[in-house]
């Protein structure tokens, strides 16, 4: 029987560029290039990783966002994921992680699985507890922060390396997995994979489509309010010395000032 | 006045700094009382009293140790229906975040994450975030149910607060989710004798520029002298010349120490986000058009390999 595999995957402003809030509190989405946050990249190598060794399995990469967050869907595509489902719904603007949880959940449950993977965090929101949520409310184990997974006979096993321990773990499927950026660089697309991502499968599913009232999502119906947000005042120019054969001694002079030693 | 519930990381019973930090916080929402799992848990008792702990909630069982995550949900879940506290305070450690999270879903409440700051509000605790690579502040709280905050490291200052932290056993029935992760090894870290990255006062880190792995040696040497916790870039990781665990960035921790020294580091926004809120940053990079040099108080443009051993020195000299 065929691997069911449900890659998460999130649409991003540039990290690179000059991201900032709208008006409404939300993230801008408009004056910033988009893009698959990279580390959704290694959730999606690991996953075609699994499936190159199972005997059989199918990749469907999900997402909730606008309608631009299709272009993370074919780059998901483009590297080997076989078909693909968008979550976009005009009362999903503002949806908080409780919310976008719940929908993840909802889609997830449609959309039939074994396992889940889930990168380690966005690289906007960056709270990285996600994978979690989506364990609790799926009632399946959660496997989370993996260097190294694989997946053998219906068990998932892997590596977590924590602060103050490194931990294998292992359980069986179906089950929730994140991976970090430590479980392997991920593949470029080739030409061919670019071309035959265009003639995969997108599906769009709406709110109604996984039975979701509006209220219980957006902005209005989220579990948290941000109130303000400001933008950090940019550091005041410091002193910069060329070093001339005394810089060493002459950053430790400005230290002993700072009363550092 | 309302009981804070502050989730308490522990190793066998010594509590981790961070943990302290929170019940600074804490009593500015109210009277904090901690939740100790597992191995230990009694003997965090005198140190969590001496910072303002009323009370201290303890429960230990083979579960917390050989299942992850899922057992200290059910032990925290139990300790919110026990106490019905104004707020729950989490630790912004990878678990911690786990945690925190999962139990928001269960007693169906919002979630802040990884606050640097916390205050009292009209409307429940007002938590600060840092956004977009540190370059925003936000002011956030939770809006539906009993509020679920993370908190980083560093977030505020330990404070002597001498309280009853009287011991009371919390009763805990495991649910059917917490044994489906196990645990079926784990190495500890060893111990390199240097502060942890994340409560450090001083880091040093070293990046690209160190070039090479046995370079390190005199990035750990210039931290030595000043009693600093090593950091490294991603690009210093991701070549193999330093641990992960040491990763400052986006993706490894994210620091905020009273000084920060970039040895070698360009500071590229992947950097940038987990050092940029360090009270002061000094820089050495060979490179005069390095954007790290926009961040700092002071920077020296030259040869980390001639600059840092003659800081060093220098240090030495002067601490006698």
């Amino acid at each position: 029987m065929s691997l069911r595999i449900v890659v998460t995957v999130k649409y991003v402003p540039d990290a690179t560029g000059d991201r900032h809030f709208a008006d409404d509190l939300t993230v801008d989405r408009d004056d910033v290039d988009g893009l698959l946050s990279e580390l959704d990249e290694y959730a999606v190598e690991q996953a075609l990783q699994i499936a190159e060794d199972a005997d059989d399995a199918e990749i469907t990469v999900l997402t909730v966002g606008p309608e631009d967050a299709k272009d993370a869907l074919r780059k998901a595509l483009s590297m080997g994921a076989d078909k693909a489902i968008h979550v976009e719904d005009d009362d999903l603007h503002g949806t908080d992680v409780i919310g976008t949880s719940l929908v993840l959940a909802k889609a997830i449950e449609k959309a039939g699985y074994d396992l889940v993977i889930s990168g380690m965090a966005s690289t906007d929101g960056t709270a990285g507890v996600v994978p979690a949520l989506l364990a609790e409310r799926l009632g399946v184990p959660q496997v989370t922060l993996l260097s190294e997974v694989s997946v053998e006979d219906g068990v998932v096993k892997g590596r977590r390396d924590g602060d103050t321990a490194s931990e294998q773990l292992e359980a069986s499927l179906p089950a929730v997995v994140s991976v970090t950026d430590q479980s392997g660089e991920a593949r470029y697309p080739s030409f061919k994979g670019i071309m035959a991502a265009k003639k995969k499968p997108v599906e769009s599913w709406d709110l109604e489509d996984l039975e979701i009232e509006a209220d219980e999502v957006g902005l209005e119906g989220a579990w948290t309010k941000v109130d303000s947000a400001t933008e950090r005042p940019a550091r005041t120019a410091g002193t910069i010395v060329k070093d001339e054969g005394e810089g060493g001694k002459q950053l430790a002079e400005f230290l002993a000032g700072q009363k550092f030693i | 006045m309302a009981e804070v519930l502050v989730y308490v990381d522990h190793v066998d019973g010594a509590v981790r700094k961070p943990t302290l930090e929170l019940l600074t916080l804490a009593r500015r929402i109210g009277e904090p009382v901690a939740v100790a799992l597992g191995s230990g848990a009694e003997n965090t008792a005198a140190a969590l009293a001496e910072h303002g702990a009323v009370k201290v909630l303890t429960h230990d069982a083979a579960e917390y140790a050989d299942y992850l995550v899922v057992p200290k949900v059910d032990a925290l879940q139990a300790a919110v229906e026990a106490v019905s506290p104004a707020a729950v305070l989490v630790p912004s450690s990878a678990e911690g975040k786990e945690i925190a999270a999962r139990l928001a879903v269960r007693i169906g409440s919002g979630i802040i994450t990884d606050a640097v700051d916390l205050e009292a509000g009209d409307e429940g605790p007002v938590a600060t975030q840092s956004a977009f690579a540190a370059s925003f502040t936000t002011k956030s709280r939770v809006s539906k149910g009993t509020p679920v905050i993370t908190v980083k490291p560093n977030s505020a200052a330990v404070e002597a607060a001498p309280a009853a932290g009287a011991v009371e056993a919390l009763s805990v029935s495991f649910s059917e989710q917490a044994t489906g992760t196990k645990v079926t090894a784990r190495t500890p870290r060893e111990s390199t004798g240097r502060p942890e990255l994340t409560e450090a006062a001083i880091v040093v880190s070293g990046g690209r520029g160190v070039n090479g792995a046995e370079n390190f040696s005199i990035i750990e040497a210039l931290a030595d002298s000043l009693g600093a916790a090593v950091g490294a870039s991603r690009a210093a990781v991701d070549a193999g010349w330093y641990p992960h665990t040491n990763q400052v960035g986006q993706t490894g921790k994210s620091v905020s120490p009273q000084l920060y020294i970039a040895s070698g580091i360009s500071g590229a926004i992947q950097h940038r986000a987990g050092m940029q809120t360090s009270k002061t940053i000094v820089a050495i990079n060979k490179d005069a058009e390095a954007p790290i040099f926009d961040l700092v108080d002071y920077g020296v443009v030259g040869d980390l390999f001639d600059v840092v051993p003659q800081l060093t020195e220098e240090i030495k000299t002067r601490k006698g």
